[in-house]
């Protein structure tokens, strides 16, 4: 199943998209399983796989430090993807990995391509790579059907909202926020119409992400979006080993009103 | 009015009362000195290195936002520390070491209190390779311990002097002394417009540039000359400098800043200091009194001979600014200007900022910038932190 | 002639490796700079400010001394030291605060190493009234609390970064961060000649000054170009603006010099084009020194200035197609350097010119008498005194 399938299906099924993120190696690449087999339990449409790196210039203080607790524990994307590929026939949803550019060119864009695939890998984020840049390792990915998904600024021009949206593979990410990922408690109150303007552009499910850590923030971000990603407030919970937040957080995407 | 009425005198200050040995070391520096300070080939060397070395000319800036904070008469900056060693010191240094040089000395000597001159010493003496002794008082070596390292840096030989207080005064008296043994061959290239004849005429002419750059420059700026020239005063060879190309120019008002716990032209009477005669802080015994400036290179109980005469002939005005004064001087030209400068220099900007506001915007002034700020920052911090 | 290919990239090189959110504004940046570039009333103000305020132009000074001693090539220094605030700094950090005012941003954020253009920036800002917040390592704070007090002086916030290593690429990362959360009223002045497009262009651009003062004085002095340029390499500010206006002469010979710390075998160094791979690093993609896992390193040397894991895109070009060479001196090498230049010319660089200056020394010697070298003096050295005294000791002679 291609990301945009596992994405389509949940949402077609009345749902909404929720995709949690989680620092592989944070806490141990011996739990990583388990983890990812228990938020899969949960119902949870795909997972992202954030892989630790040295210079997070895009992540807030939460993911920055389960970054460098996973660093400390000596995980890096080979053998995190090494991990995955040992219990990826267990996996059913897709997995997206989110690493910053510099360890996929140090592993060989084509050699990552193959491995992350075996993996269970359908999509990736890279948060320093935008559009523009992205042909340094697309074609390696488009060969092992591994979807490139955009992250669009909602404060972007229009032209540059439209060029993404037709370029995403899988979903379109949303960054609801200027900034950087953490938890915020205010948003911007004319989120909605900046949705609805993104939908005109593409087919893609379009999931929001930066900022949101409350199930309110869920439902909210799901009556006008295909779902929601979340981050900081998932790698803390699991950090705290808190699977009641993260269970009522997955709950909130399901009762989402659909528009 | 004529300054200079009898070489070495300014009115009834300078001259030289020193022992005869050292009088005759004098005469032949005082010989050396003429011939050479008008001498084409002389002077196009000086200009050479002040250009290509030094980095003159330094600009005469406009202080716009500090100008406009003041709102009063424009204020122009002459910025002495934008040169090679970051003060006015070097453009001294430079010239004496050419003459140096002419006079066929071998090795150098100098007295240092904080360590500027010293350094600005070390410094020409490391570029025309010639040996460097700099006197300096024990208890100065401890406190600037890193300007000592700096002399050492450049090859420089200091000696640090434990006699009497192990202050400035007490390096003077040792590097004179070092003179008169070693004359021959040995160069004392003193640091300021103080000292018997011919050493204040002769570190008025060669700090004379910034006042005949800035004159240039302010002409060509303002088409006038400036209302005011302000400079910091200790032993006053930065003042005398920055004053000299408009002593003449008697629309022009010069005025003298010091500091109010070193007040030397303000409150002091004539006296004799180091073989010469000139304004000391003085008690009724004609005992110099201790001085206590926040600036090392002010913190000096007399002042240069022709100081002493612009004082008395009412040419110059003095005034005092306080240490309060002062620190606000320095944090306001940093803050709004992003120019650090000495705390020397910060007296001279601690009273433009009075002055200016008393003036009209049609009028402008000259705050000589004598030098940088970098060695004041962890005196400032310690002050300014507790 | 130019070494840009396409739009932000020097062959490979270069490019905008960013987040998102920070496409907007660098194409925003791009075309700023751009309309600057051919605005003369920008032009006329930046030279207003580096005639007045900077102290430019830099003498070109023989260093008559100096030469005697190697005895070979004649050494010219390019005299950054004497502008204010004591490095070359100063004339990007005042090209890129007036671009700023002109985009209009009141705010300033930046990063800073040992402080210099964290200083740099915060004098420009002092000057041209902007608000100014500068991120530097926490190690580095502590080590240079004088120039964090300097920074505060100048009116400009200075905040400590507790984060990865808590050195300069820490700060970095944190500049970048803040000016992605504030980027409708903050513009970053990047102090070298990295990041993403058009940093490493406009970084350059507003260093030129002394490659361009340089060629026309060498010219006036000598009456032709000298033989080989010098100029040391950390992020490649003070080079690349060094270098650039020498590039279409064929004849005369580009060097960079990097840091080689304690020696690139001992793998302490950072010297980014002899040991490093290719990679992308703070929005540019250059050599850069990384593990196999392409994780990035801790560079190594006794100058904070050079202490940076990747060398700007554009000398990445440069020495790919053989028209700059690169090479690097270690730390002790470095020492030797400002020894030498103090003794033979009173002249106290910093520790970062001083690998020019050694390298430089190396060279003349292998040269002719009527050979000229002008070696980039990028600095002065009083703030590296402390870090000499601790160095050299009671050995200094």
């Amino acid at each position: 199943m291609t990301l945009q399938t596992a994405m389509e299906s949940a949402i077609k099924s009345g749902e909404k998209a929720f995709v949690p993120y989680i620092m592989a190696g944070d806490g141990g690449l011996s739990i990583l399983r388990e983890t990812i087999l228990r938020l899969q339990h949960l119902g949870v449409t795909a997972i992202e796989v954030g892989i630790p790196f040295t210079d997070p210039v895009a992540d807030g203080p939460t993911i920055e430090k389960a970054g460098e607790r996973a660093l400390a524990n000596g995980v890096n994307l080979r053998n995190v993807l090494a991990a995955l590929k040992e219990f990826a026939h267990e996996v059913k949803i897709p997995l997206v990995a989110m690493t910053y550019l510099n360890p996929i060119l140090a592993y060989g864009a084509a050699a990552f391509a193959q491995d992350a695939y075996e993996a269970g890998i359908r999509g990736l984020i890279v948060p320093d790579m935008p559009l523009e840049e992205s042909s340094i390792i697309h074609t390696e990915l488009s060969e092992k059907e591994i979807s490139l998904i955009q992250l669009v600024s909602l404060t972007s021009p229009t032209e540059r909202i439209a060029k993404l949206a037709a370029a995403s593979e899988g979903f379109i990410y949303a960054v609801t926020v200027n900034g950087i990922t953490g938890a915020r408690s205010v948003f911007s109150n004319d989120l909605a119409p900046h949705f609805a303007n993104l939908k005109s552009y593409s087919a893609l499910p379009v999931l929001a992400g930066f900022g949101i850590s409350t199930p309110e923030q869920v439902e909210a971000f799901g009556s006008f979006s295909d779902g929601v990603i979340v981050g900081s407030k998932i790698v803390d919970a699991l950090a705290h080993n808190d699977w009641e937040t993260i269970e009522s957080l997955v709950k909130a995407s399901k009762h989402a009103e659909v528009n | 009015m004529k300054a200079t009425e009898k070489r070495g005198y300014f009115g009834e200050f300078g001259g030289s009362s020193v022992p005869s040995d050292l009088q005759n070391v004098l005469d032949i520096l005082e010989e050396n000195f003429y011939r050479y300070k008008d001498d084409e080939e002389f002077n196009r060397e000086l200009n050479y290195y002040f250009e290509e070395y030094v980095g003159r000319k330094s600009p005469l800036y406009f202080a716009e936002n500090l100008t406009k904070q003041c709102g009063g008469a424009k204020i122009y900056l002459k910025r002495e520390d934008l040169n090679h060693t970051g003060s006015h010191k070097i453009n001294n240094v430079l010239g004496q070491i050419l003459l140096a040089k002419r006079m066929g000395a071998k090795r150098v000597i100098a007295e240092t209190g904080a360590g500027q001159h010293g350094v600005a010493t070390a410094t020409v003496c490391a570029m025309f390779g010639i040996d460097c002794t700099i006197y300096m008082g024990a208890e100065d070596t401890k406190r600037q311990s890193l300007n000592v390292f700096r002399m050492e840096l450049l090859g420089a030989k200091v000696v640090a002097v434990e006699k009497g207080q192990g202050r400035l005064k007490d390096a003077v008296d040792e590097a004179f002394a070092d003179l008169v043994k070693n004359y021959e061959h040995t160069f004392y290239l003193l640091g300021s417009a103080v000292g018997p004849h011919p050493f204040p005429s002769m570190v008025k002419h060669f700090q004379s540039v910034i006042s005949k750059e800035s004159k240039k420059q302010h002409l060509a700026k303002e088409g006038k000359l400036p209302a005011a020239v302000l400079a910091c005063v200790g032993g006053g060879s930065n003042a005398i400098g920055a004053f000299a190309e408009y002593i003449d120019e008697h629309n022009v008002r010069l005025i003298d800043v010091e500091p109010d716990q070193a007040p030397t032209l303000t409150e002091g009477r004539p006296g004799n200091l180091h073989g010469f005669r000139c304004i000391v802080l003085q008690d009724e015994e004609g005992t110099p009194l201790p001085t206590y400036s926040i600036a090392a290179g002010l913190d000096y109980p007399g002042v240069g001979p022709e100081h002493s005469y612009l004082k008395t002939s009412g040419r110059a005005e003095y005034v005092t600014v306080t240490n309060e004064e002062v620190l606000e001087g320095f944090q306001t030209l940093s803050k709004v200007e992003g120019i650090i400068p000495a705390l020397e220099s910060a007296h001279a900007v601690a009273y433009a900022l009075t002055l200016a506001p008393a003036l009209s915007a049609e009028d402008s002034i000259i705050v000589n910038i004598s030098g940088r700020g970098d060695k004041d920052v962890e005196q400032v911090f310690a002050m300014l932190k507790k | 002639m130019t070494t840009t290919t396409a739009a932000g990239r020097f062959g490979a090189y270069g490019g905008q490796f960013v987040p998102e959110t920070l496409m907007t504004p660098l194409l925003e940046l791009e075309k700023s700079y751009e309309e600057a570039k051919q605005d003369p009333a920008f032009q006329e103000e930046l030279h207003y400010y580096l005639t007045h305020y900077v102290g430019r132009e830099t003498p070109l000074y023989f260093a008559e001394r100096l030469t005697e001693k190697i005895g070979g090539a004649k050494i010219y220094l390019k005299r950054e030291d004497l502008n204010h605030t004591g490095a070359h700094k100063i004339n990007n950090a005042l090209g890129q605060a007036l671009l700023a005012i002109r985009m209009g941003k009141k705010k300033i954020v930046a990063e800073t190493g040992a402080g210099q253009h964290g200083v740099a920036t915060a004098t420009a800002c002092a000057l041209l009234n902007l608000d100014c917040i500068v991120y530097m390592g926490a190690e580095d704070v502590k080590r240079q609390a004088l120039n964090v007090f300097r920074m505060e002086l100048l009116g400009a916030k200075v905040i400590s970064v507790e984060k990865g290593s808590a050195t300069l690429k820490d700060a970095v990362n944190e500049a970048l961060r803040h000016w992605v959360t504030h980027i409708e009223d903050t513009h970053y002045i990047l102090g070298s000649a990295l990041g993403p497009h058009p940093f490493p262009t406009i970084v350059r651009d507003f260093q030129r000054v002394i490659g361009d003062e340089a060629r026309i004085q060498i010219q006036e002095q000598e009456g032709r170009l000298p033989n080989a340029v010098v100029a040391c390499v950390g992020g490649g500010s003070n080079a690349i603006g060094m270098f650039y206006p020498f590039i279409g002469d064929r004849d005369v010979k580009l060097i960079g010099v990097e840091a080689a710390g304690a020696g690139i075998e001992t793998g302490k160094h950072a010297a980014a084009i002899a040991g490093g791979q290719k990679g992308v690093l703070h929005g540019a993609y250059m050599y850069l020194l990384q593990d196999e896992n392409g994780f990035v390193q801790e560079a190594h040397s006794i100058s904070a200035g050079l202490d940076y894991p990747a060398v700007g895109p554009e000398h990445c070009f440069l020495s790919d197609i053989g028209r700059a060479a690169y090479d690097s001196v270690t730390d002790e090498e470095a020492l030797e350097g400002v020894k030498l230049l103090c003794a033979t010319e009173g002249i106290l660089p910093a520790i970062e010119s001083a690998h020019a200056v050694f390298y430089t020394s190396k060279l003349a010697a292998t040269m002719k008498k009527d050979d000229i070298i002008i070696v980039c003096l990028s600095g002065r050295g009083d703030k590296d005194v402390h870090t000499l005294i601790d160095a050299l000791g009671g050995n200094m002679r």
